[in-house]
């Protein structure tokens, strides 16, 4: 057994955790960062945080990750990493020439309080930043919240930073994607563009963690928001935020700042949450949902009723972010399957709450837990047996202990390709999620079927 | 049978063009403002040997210039990562904030074979005291103390370790006090490690503060002597991609018992007993060379370098270890083994090398291994023009003879150096001081490293701590066949159509170490320089883009 120390009783735990289901604010911030056209993200901290983060990223797109980092030494932990940040901005638009650096901060300079706008503003006093480029912070310290929040902060830093209100509006909405893959931000700008909706979506990681080979490497590819679109952010319509952990805030501030009105809706995963960011940008742009839109989800809705008794109160066991999982548990319950586990690694009261309220109808106990890690949910497992496991690739190990049908979902997926070219958001994301669980559930059935029982179709 | 392998050193470079290295130097260095440019001029050193057969001084295990993209990891990235990570009945818990944890879990590809399944094996798991604001205010040692005693209550493992991060030296907590004091309280060895990622230059304190923590904590605790005739350590080896399991097998058909390995597939108690070998063999000099002196000093066990990277080099580096042990039934016993395997070896090789010959390797990767692979490359009639560490000292590119001449920087100095004298009880000379003088009167050499420039070819560039910068020019200068690095630089290398073999954990392969392992290395390096796949960079519009006249074909 992998997991073989994983025994069924459940001693309580308040310092320990064993297995984590999140990481740390700067690797969501880096991940945001690169959703910027022509933007180098900066690691304020120690060289490993750096290296970690491009490596989690890198595995998880094997795609080049750039990131630089202000190489803390004892010395600057001493004495402030001003030197060292002001350096690096030197070197790096020396070297690399971007058009912007999106600094965020890590434990070590949060510990012993760099002020990274007041080291910023040295460097441009000092000729360091070439007219016309930028540089702009996020304050991430790891030991506050999740990768989520690091994501969310670094997002509202662009927001405030680069967006501007000329008076006049630019006929065009905002989109905030949330913590989602490429694929998926591909996946919500078509169907905006669909809807006759000119959007500016940020971040925008789309064309540049799931580039094409063409022999030639370009470290800023020819994705990611465009500066001019962020400027502009303040002159839209209104905004859409998507996922309300990852993307609430910068939505809010941009309200608050430029009066563009917003609303937060759950990340489109899953029929309901699709229909309700469908129904909610029609309304807030007034344009109304053209026929191929409703065609797709109708197939989604073909595809659920075709196999509803493959799926049929299963029980489900569910590790990863809150802003997917709570859609994601809306999906399941809808098809009659039974998220019965439900553990996030990030803390916050409100997404128990909501989970219990999605599965408050469901005939059996349901076991959910903010700020818990994979140890628990592989306990539970132990206890109350699933039928199948979705979590980023951590879970195969519990998977395979258990011999349960399992599906990747989530960050980090480092054994598998696909997440980053399709998504698993909107209705056609819907279909793909449901392909994914459906090929597990019937492999299984294939496995496991005595020879009578064999069926050629299914 | 013959074992026709070539030395590696006898083979000679393929008549190649190459760019002039005083020129490729100059490129490199142009763009940067001139004050790193001045630094890393220093560390971009072109080789040659000096008539008094030194070699020019590299700057080595210096700070990286911040904002120029390194490769490099940090303190707590060596420690709990490369060192610790592959022993498997620890139960290794990170004092920080959640990421170091996470990110240090599984990562590495350094395989473990537990007994059965009732041995601990904790490498699947993730351990972290996941620190929140409030304790970066108040102090972290509470919520240390009562993590070690939930991971005693439902793990119940022989030992506990812990290891810092950075916040935990910058708020004060005592890690090592409140190591001591759960010790006493759960009567199992409980020990810490000041590994935070500020400390030393790059992963290597890391490792220089893992290795002492072990000497000082676990080595000489359980004196069983293993009924065997020929002991010895395996120091520096991690058994990425299962390397260890086919030295170990080698090793175990040679007759020649290893009590420990420093630190792949490795446990508590093999540490603890690794006193009582009769020999020390280094792997990777640069990891635990210190380790090795220190086990001499303190306990009289004499140590030689290695290599069991490539085929030649791992035939030499057995005959090395019989020779030690000076047992006409053992130099038997490897000669054996060797006509054994190479058979198969020159099989692969020579028809590998057909397909490999002339094509062109750069290695920028560890400590070791940007050395240790170019014997694998020239076994099949690759040449390396461009290497360098990412994390080594002077002592890996010149050569331990240098070793006095080091300057030792405040970075350095704050990493601990152990002062270790003989143990009254158990330092025991494996040989004497007659025995020791007349193997070295034949040739053998003990703790003897020539580092990498000596095995590189005069004009190749050797490069400390590459930038992704300098990485990016040299492929434009060089045009090599196949570049070898890390993950970080992986997949930016093979978007510019070069393929990119990881050295550290190997991409998804191996064994490659030892005779199995080599020709792992030739069929993997076969598939890689000679896909076909790169010939398809362009689609048929992009190579022939004029329009015909008419719509449909004729």
């Amino acid at each position: 057994m992998l997991l073989r120390h994983t025994h069924k009783d459940i001693l309580p735990r308040e310092a320990l955790t064993v297995n984590p289901a999140k990481t740390c604010q700067p690797v969501g911030a880096m991940y945001a960062s690169l959703g910027i056209h022509n933007c180098l993200p900066h690691s304020h901290g120690s060289q490993g945080c750096c290296s970690y983060h491009r490596s989690a990223l890198t595995r998880h797109y094997r795609e080049p990750v750039m990131a630089a980092t202000s190489s803390f030494t004892e010395g600057s932990s001493v004495f402030g990493g001003q030197a060292n940040l002001i350096q690096a901005i030197d070197n790096i638009f020396t070297t690399y020439d971007p058009d912007i650096i999106a600094v965020h901060t890590t434990c070590l300079s949060e510990t012993i309080g760099d002020d990274v706008y007041q080291i910023t503003n040295k460097a441009v006093k000092e000729g360091k930043v070439p007219p016309g480029k930028h540089v702009f912070h996020a304050n991430t310290p790891s030991y506050v919240g999740s990768h989520v929040t690091g994501f969310a902060n670094m997002t509202k830093a662009m927001a405030l930073y680069f967006s501007k209100s000329t008076g006049v509006h630019n006929g065009r909405f905002n989109i905030i994607p949330g913590y989602v893959e490429p694929s998926d931000m591909t996946e919500i700008k078509r169907l905006a563009k669909e809807m006759g909706i000119r959007p500016i979506l940020f971040p925008d990681t789309s064309d540049v963690l799931n580039g094409p080979m063409t022999g030639k490497y370009k470290m800023f590819p020819q994705g990611g928001t465009p500066m001019a679109d962020l400027v502009s952010a303040g002159d839209s319509i209104g905004t859409i935020a998507l996922g309300p952990l990852a993307s609430a805030d910068a939505a809010r501030a941009m309200d608050g700042k430029w009066h563009v009105p917003c609303r937060v809706e759950d990340l489109p995963i899953g029929l309901s949450a699709t229909d309700r960011f469908i129904d909610a940008l029609r309304k807030a742009a007034g344009v109304s949902v053209p026929d191929s839109i409703t065609r797709e989800r109708g197939q989604l809705l073909d595809i659920i009723t075709d196999m509803h008794q493959y799926v049929y109160r299963k029980k489900v066991a569910l590790a990863g972010d809150p802003d997917h999982l709570i859609p994601l548990v809306e999906f399941l319950v809808q098809m009659d399957m039974m998220p019965i586990h439900i553990v996030t690694g990030t803390p916050g009261k409100a997404f128990e709450k909501e989970i219990e309220r999605l599965t408050a109808h469901l005939p059996h106990k349901v076991n959910v837990a903010a700020g818990g890690d994979m140890f628990l949910l592989h306990q539970w497992i132990k206890n109350d047996p699933v039928d199948l496991i979705m979590a980023n690739t951590y879970g195969k190990y519990m998977a395979r202990d258990e011999d349960i049908p399992f599906v990747r979902f989530g960050f980090p997926i480092l054994d598998r390709v696909g997440h980053s070219y399709f998504p698993t958001t909107c209705y056609r994301g819907g279909m793909r999620l449901l392909e994914k669980i459906l090929d597990v559930m019937l492999d299984r059935l294939d496995r496991d079927a005595p020879e009578e029982r064999f069926e050629l179709v299914m | 049978m013959s074992t026709t392998i070539k030395d590696p050193e006898t083979i000679e470079p393929a008549n190649m063009d190459l760019p002039d290295p005083e020129v490729v130097k100059k490129e490199l260095l142009a763009r940067y403002p001139a004050k790193v440019a001045r630094k890393r001029s220093n560390q971009i050193i072109i080789n040659q040997k000096d008539e008094d057969g030194t070699f020019p001084e590299i700057g080595a295990n210096v700070r990286t210039v911040p904002g120029i993209i390194t490769q490099r990891g940090c303190s707590y990235a060596g420690c709990k990562g490369v060192i610790l990570g592959p022993t498997r009945d620890i139960v290794n818990i990170t004092h920080g904030p959640i990421g170091c944890g996470f990110y240090s879990w599984l990562t590495r590809r350094n395989q473990t074979r537990p007994a059965s399944d009732a041995d601990d094996n904790f490498m699947t798991y993730c351990f972290s005291t996941d620190m929140q604001d409030k304790d970066i205010v108040f102090g972290g040692e509470k919520k240390l103390k009562a993590a070690i005693q939930e991971a005693y209550d439902i793990f119940k493992p022989k030992a506990i370790s812990i290891f810092s991060t950075c916040p935990v030296g910058l708020i004060g907590d005592d890690v090592h006090a409140v190591a001591r004091e759960m010790k006493e309280k759960l009567g199992i060895n409980v020990f810490g490690f000041s590994c935070e990622g500020y400390r030393g230059v790059s992963q290597s304190a890391g490792h220089h503060i893992a290795n002492n923590g072990i000497f000082s904590h676990v080595v000489g605790k359980n004196d069983t002597i293993k009924d065997a005739e020929f002991k010895i350590n395996l120091l520096g080896e991690y058994n990425i991609g299962g390397d260890g399991f086919e030295i170990d097998r080698i090793l175990e058909d040679c007759g020649i018992s290893i009590v420990s390995t420093f630190s792949g597939n490795s446990t508590y108690d093999q540490f603890a007993n690794a006193h009582t070998a009769d020999l020390n063999t280094v792997m990777c000099h640069r990891s635990i060379n210190y380790v090795a002196d220190m086990m001499e000093i303190k306990y009289g066990i004499p140590w030689i370098k290695i290599n069991f990277i490539g085929a030649a080099s791992t035939a030499k580096s057995l005959r090395k270890i019989a020779q030690y042990f000076d047992d006409p039934k053992l130099s038997r016993k490897v000669e054996e083994v060797i006509q054994r395997e190479m058979p198969e070896i020159e099989k692969v090789r020579e028809e590998v090398k057909k397909r490999c010959e002339g094509k062109v390797a750069m290695l920028f990767v560890g400590g070791s291994r940007a050395h240790h692979y170019q014997e694998l490359f020239k076994e099949i009639g690759m040449k390396t023009v461009s290497a360098g560490y990412e994390f080594a000292h002077r002592d890996d590119y010149e050569g331990r003879d240098i070793i006095p001449n080091i300057k030792i920087d405040a970075d350095s100095r704050n990493i601990e150096e152990l002062s270790v004298e003989k143990d009254a009880e158990k330092y025991n000379p494996r040989k004497t001081e007659a025995e020791m003088e007349a193997l070295k009167a034949g040739g053998f050499e003990f703790k003897d490293y020539k580092g990498m420039m000596s095995d590189m070819a005069k004009g190749t560039l050797i490069i400390d701590d590459v930038s992704q910068y300098e990485t990016e020019l040299l492929l434009k200068l060089y045009k090599p066949d196949i570049y070898c690095a890390g993950i970080k630089e992986k997949y930016a290398i093979q978007k510019s159509g070069i393929p990119m073999k990881q050295l550290h954990s190997y991409d998804s392969g191996g064994p490659y170490a030892g005779f199995r392992g080599a020709v792992n290395f030739y069929h993997e390096i076969d598939r890689m320089v000679n896909s076909k796949i790169w010939d398809y960079l362009k689609a048929p519009w992009q190579i022939s883009p004029e329009l015909s006249a008419k719509y449909g074909w004729e």
